[in-house]
């Protein structure tokens, strides 16, 4: 099998995997998200972002709010997660994903967090 | 903590932020010229920074907030660090055992002369630091090499900078290819970003000082050498500068280079000389 014919296969997997989650899933992947934002050794996010709930924040990035608003699409809060770098070269945010401090799993469930502010 | 009295403004510290992007290695030229260099340097914090005095920079992250500094002020009247200078006193002032002292190693007995360290020296090729200096000197005399990151070597420094407060930074380039390349490489190094957070070292003390990450408010890198050792509450004690460059490189999950490993001698060079008229200020607190 070549690389090229195994990513639609693994893309349909995810999709499958998300139109299984049931409501309460979901809800559960919001409380695992907060904590992992949070978690100094996970995504330690109040280093940086003020965010609702959480102490002692930083003053490096901006607020984290709004973000179903500014970002309708997950995706593109997924893409800011994995790399911001890729939109910003300067940046100060780390590259979560790519030098993978989270897992594909744990940023997605960031990302559910994310939507709730 | 009493940072948490400061109110956050997401948007302004955003704004900051991109201001400071634009600008984020504020080196001069592609051909390796340190006096541009270190012009550029100070022009952009004195630009980024227009109310803080110029000899005001070297007192970390009390130059960039008053409240903090206020603090810091009263603090300076029974100084943490005080056991520290003692202690460098005494050791300085005791002979090793074959009846010499420190005194004997170093220019004007080691007096007043925190300020032109670190030097390049021509016969070894390399930078010497103070830290460095202090080693060879114990064990040219028949001691044994002091630990880097702890006490015995932050009392020593400590005495050396209290003796040298008030005078301007003073390092030199000689013309010699390999001090120029030492100059170049310590700057490469304090602008590459390395390790999992992905940060250089300009990440936090260029693009970011003055900014709080957690509770800690940034140090500016302009004069970040001129204060050093410092005592801090959160070691309850005194760290050196080898201390305090293993310490960044592993809170943020970079792999830190031994102390006084040759990059760490030429990042000393780099951001001692970029500090050139500055003053002594050391020893420093921090909270
Ligand atoms: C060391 C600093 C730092 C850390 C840690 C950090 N960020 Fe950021 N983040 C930033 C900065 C700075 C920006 C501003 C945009 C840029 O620099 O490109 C930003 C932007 C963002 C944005 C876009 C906000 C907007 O309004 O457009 C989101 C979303 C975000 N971060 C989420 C996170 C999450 C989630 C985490 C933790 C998993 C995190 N950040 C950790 C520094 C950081
Ligand atoms: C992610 C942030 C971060 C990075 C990257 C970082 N530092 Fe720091 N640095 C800090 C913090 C936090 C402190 C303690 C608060 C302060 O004084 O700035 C500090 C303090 C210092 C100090 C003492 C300054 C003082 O006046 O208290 C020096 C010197 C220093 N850093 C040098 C370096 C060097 C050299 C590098 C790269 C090898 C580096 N730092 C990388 C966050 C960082």
């Amino acid at each position: 099998m070549t690389a090229l014919s195994r990513k639609p296969l693994f893309l349909m997997l995810a999709i499958v995997a998300s139109l299984a989650a049931s409501p309460a899933r979901a809800q559960s992947a919001v409380a695992d998200g907060q904590k992992l934002a949070f978690d100094r050794g996970k995504g330690n996010c109040l280093t940086c972002h003020v965010i609702k709930g959480g102490d002692l924040p930083g003053t490096i990035g901006p607020e984290l709010k709004d973000l179903k608003a500014k970002y309708p699409d997950r995706n593109e809060l997924t893409a800011i997660i994995f790399d911001e770098t890729k939109r910003n070269p300067q940046t100060m945010m780390p590259p979560f994903g790519r030098n993978r401090i989270l897992t594909e799993q744990e940023i997605s469930a960031i990302v559910d967090f994310l939507q709730t502010l | 903590m009493k940072a948490r009295s400061s109110i956050l403004l997401g948007s302004l510290s955003a704004a900051l932020v991109a201001f400071a992007l634009t600008s984020a290695r504020v080196v001069a030229a592609d051909k390796i010229d340190p006096v541009a260099d270190a012009k550029a340097f100070q022009n952009f914090f004195f630009q980024k920074f227009p109310t803080v005095k110029h000899e005001d920079f070297v007192n970390g992250p009390y130059s960039m907030n008053e409240d903090m500094k206020r603090q810091w002020q009263e603090k300076e009247e029974f100084p943490p660090y005080e056991f520290a200078l003692d202690a460098g006193k005494e050791m300085f002032a005791t002979p090793f055992k074959n009846g010499k002292t420190y005194a004997d190693c170093f220019p004007n007995g080691g007096i007043g002369i925190r300020q032109n360290y670190p030097y390049f020296d021509e016969k070894e090729g390399k930078v010497v630091t103070l830290e460095l200096a202090l080693n060879r000197c114990r064990e040219a005399n028949g001691e044994a090499p002091y630990s880097y990151v702890k006490d015995e070597m932050a009392s020593l420094t400590a005495y050396m900078a209290f003796t040298s407060r008030g005078k301007p930074m003073d390092i030199k380039i000689p013309d010699d290819p390999r001090a120029l390349a030492a100059f170049e490489n310590g700057k490469r190094y304090f602008y590459t970003r390395r390790g999992q957070m992905n940060f250089s070292c300009a990440s936090c003390h260029v693009q970011s000082p003055g900014e709080r990450i957690r509770a800690e408010i940034l140090a500016p890198a302009l004069g970040i050498l001129n204060a050093m050792p410092i005592y801090r509450s959160e070691w309850s004690g005194m760290g050196t500068t080898s201390r305090r460059f293993v310490t960044c490189n592993s809170q943020t999950r970079a792999v830190p280079l031994d102390p006084q490993a040759d990059e760490y001698r030429d990042v000393e060079y780099f951001l001692s000389y970029v500090a050139n008229g500055l003053p002594i200020s050391g020893p420093g607190a921090r909270p």
